[in-house]
């Protein structure tokens, strides 16, 4: 087993990044996320594994870099934060249209536009409904610790090349910049190019051999008709992602009364409020997404059969509450409560807004 | 005599390129595109390297060059091309990359992405076809477009006071450090092909020799997007696109031309 390390959730996923057999990452700096790069930069990878880290110009670069690189049948990755993911999702949209397993980590920062660099939830819509053009989704893990930031890596990967589809990891500014104990996984070794061409090679560019026809990474199809059929296609991988890869944890769900759904640094701060309540009498349960795409429908309708009401908590004005409300679908009261803007609600707060508008509602 | 009697494999002195595929150009008539993927296909068959080269197509007339081109391509988002292409041969340092971009693509949406591959001395090649105008969006100004040029986005003329003046990115890239060998040629004669073969051919043996990135520059005629007949479009582009777009070496073995 590994020794327990004490590190900054930025430099966790940076370093699981080396552990995974990643090939490459490209970035641009952006605040709060860039002890990713800095530290990939310390470390210097390519002497440990052979990983590539290149600084990009710009954040669009940076993606279209992956969409090349991951298009060649390697390992590849991004970060940055929430207005440098807003620039990267013209790539994000060709890289899901074309089918390329790929890496994206957003350490979430306030905005609308250059916002503020303090921590914020308010992603989730441009996360989990698309952000760019078109007809995609992505696979969005949501870490809530650095030992998660470190785990979903590898994790992430699986999955990006199990669907050959871009993965998120939405994490926020409070998980990117905390320091946790964290145990890292055993070093992966990265794919050989034989490995690559025998896994990869009926699809990626890797050089086209007399023993097989050419191979194109494109998202341009001209016909509408096969257009549509490439739609279709897509839309029967995310509902097959739906269908096996959902994840949560119910933190005391089964005796609750009342559920806080929550994720990240909300689903940390909800702890305590919910250890508050109990010590009131109030039964709480958390329910934590981890996927927020696929979200877990099925499991929150479940669970509005037999409790009174859900507080949705989340730092934004009010995102991840419209799917919850489509979940537990009119059954029992969901409102939403959090601070926005970078400002992070208290467990009082978030207490007294349980108490006020779903108990006391 | 009969055809048949002329043709035979005995008299023949060119042959179609093996790396073309059998699909329908969809250039225009007349369009340097055409002669451009084949002198560019017939190197990388020449040097036997088709097994391990990546192309990379851009958004514009040549965005289905992967229809054409019969090896891996991956097509690029709209001026993307060089981030792409970085990221192919950063990944696979001993394979054979580059891009196939117009001057919409490379020189204005995909300046930034041109100019920093370009001083990162990527080690790959870029051909960059100028014809001065969009073709495929239907004749639109674009950054290359001459000065008093008509377009559809300049009906009037292009009017430098307002619409800036054409880029000379072949120029300015040739300034970077990171390019080892810069080059204007053109294919609109039977010399200026065998011209451009050779530089396209040097481009790809630098590549060979990792020794930085190889920017060729293709001055081409847009006879539909010019409104005029193929012939009278190749004497506009040498009687107005070759005083502001000179050919020749502008950069070799990484040392500017005098």
């Amino acid at each position: 087993m590994s020794e327990i390390k004490l590190m900054k959730g930025n430099e966790a996923i940076a370093e699981a990044a080396i552990l995974a057999g990643c090939d490459a990452y490209f970035g641009y700096p952006i605040t709060p996320q860039s002890e990713v790069i800095e530290y990939l930069m310390v470390e210097r990878p390519e002497d440990r594994t052979g990983m590539i880290v290149l600084q990009a110009e710009s954040e669009i670069a940076a993606i279209h870099m992956v969409y090349g690189a991951a298009g060649a049948g390697k390992k590849v990755m991004t970060s940055s934060s929430s207005p440098g993911i807003s620039l990267k999702q013209e790539g994000i949209s060709y890289i899901a249209a074309a089918e390329l397993p790929c890496l994206i980590v957003n350490v979430v920062r306030g905005g609308p536009g250059l916002g503020t660099i303090q921590p914020s939830q308010a992603d989730y819509f441009q996360s989990t409904k698309g952000g760019g053009h078109g007809d995609y989704r992505l696979i969005v893990l949501a870490p809530a610790s650095v030992q998660e930031m470190a785990d979903f890596v590898e994790d992430s990967f699986k999955l990006a090349f199990k669907y050959r589809t871009p993965v998120m990891i939405l994490s926020d500014g409070v998980i990117g910049q905390m320091m946790e104990k964290v145990i890292m996984p055993e070093q992966m070794p990265r794919l050989t190019d034989d490995e690559i061409l025998e896994r990869y090679g009926d699809w990626a560019n890797t050089g086209k051999t007399k023993l097989r026809e050419r191979n194109i990474i494109t998202s341009l199809n001209l016909d509408s008709n096969v257009q549509e059929a490439h739609n279709i296609k897509l839309q029967a991988k995310y509902s097959q992602i739906e269908e096996n890869e959902v994840r949560y944890e119910a933190i005391n769900c089964n005796d609750a009364e009342y559920i806080i759904v929550a994720y990240g640094s909300s689903a940390r701060v909800a702890q305590k409020s919910m250890a508050m309540a109990r010590a009131k009498g109030i039964k709480v349960g958390i329910f934590r997404l981890i996927s927020l795409f696929p979200f877990p429908k099925k499991e929150i309708n479940a669970l509005a059969d037999r409790v009174k009401g859900f507080l949705a908590v989340e730092m934004s004005a009010g995102q991840m509450i419209e799917d919850v409300r489509l979940a537990v679908n009119g059954k029992v009261p969901a409102e939403h409560y959090g601070r926005y803007g970078g400002v992070i609600h208290s467990p009082e707060e978030v207490l007294a807004s349980l108490e006020n508008k779903i108990i006391g509602g | 005599m009969d055809i048949k009697d002329i043709i035979k494999p005995e008299n023949l002195v060119y042959k179609r390129t093996e790396l073309m595929t059998d699909k329908a150009l969809s250039y225009c008539p007349g369009c340097g595109h055409g002669t451009a993927h084949n002198i560019t296909m017939e190197v990388i068959e020449e040097m036997g390297i088709w097994e391990d080269t990546i192309g990379v197509a851009p958004v514009g007339c040549s965005v289905l060059a992967y229809e054409f081109m019969n090896i891996d391509m991956t097509q690029a988002a709209h001026g993307r091309a060089p981030a792409v292409a970085t990221g192919i041969k950063r990944v696979w340092p001993d394979k054979f990359v580059f891009t196939y971009q117009g001057d919409g693509d490379l020189a204005a949406i995909g300046g930034n992405e041109t100019i920093h591959a370009c001083n990162r001395g990527e080690n790959i090649v870029i051909i960059f076809i100028n014809n001065g105008i969009y073709g495929m969006t239907g004749g639109q100004m674009a950054p290359t477009t001459l000065p008093g040029m008509k377009s559809s986005t300049s009906p009037y003329g292009r009017d430098i006071s307002t619409m800036g003046h054409p880029l000379k990115m072949t120029e300015l890239v040739a300034q970077l450090p990171g390019t080892y060998f810069v080059t204007r040629q053109a294919v609109h004669t039977p010399n200026a092909v065998r011209k451009a073969k050779k530089a396209i051919r040097k481009a790809f043996e630098i590549q060979k020799e990792k020794k930085g990135l190889a920017f060729i520059e293709i001055v081409s005629n847009c006879n539909s997007g010019w409104k005029m007949e193929p012939v009278d479009s190749n004497n506009w582009m040498v009687d107005n696109m070759f005083p502001y777009f000179p050919l020749g070496d502008i950069k070799v073995n990484g040392e500017l031309v005098k």
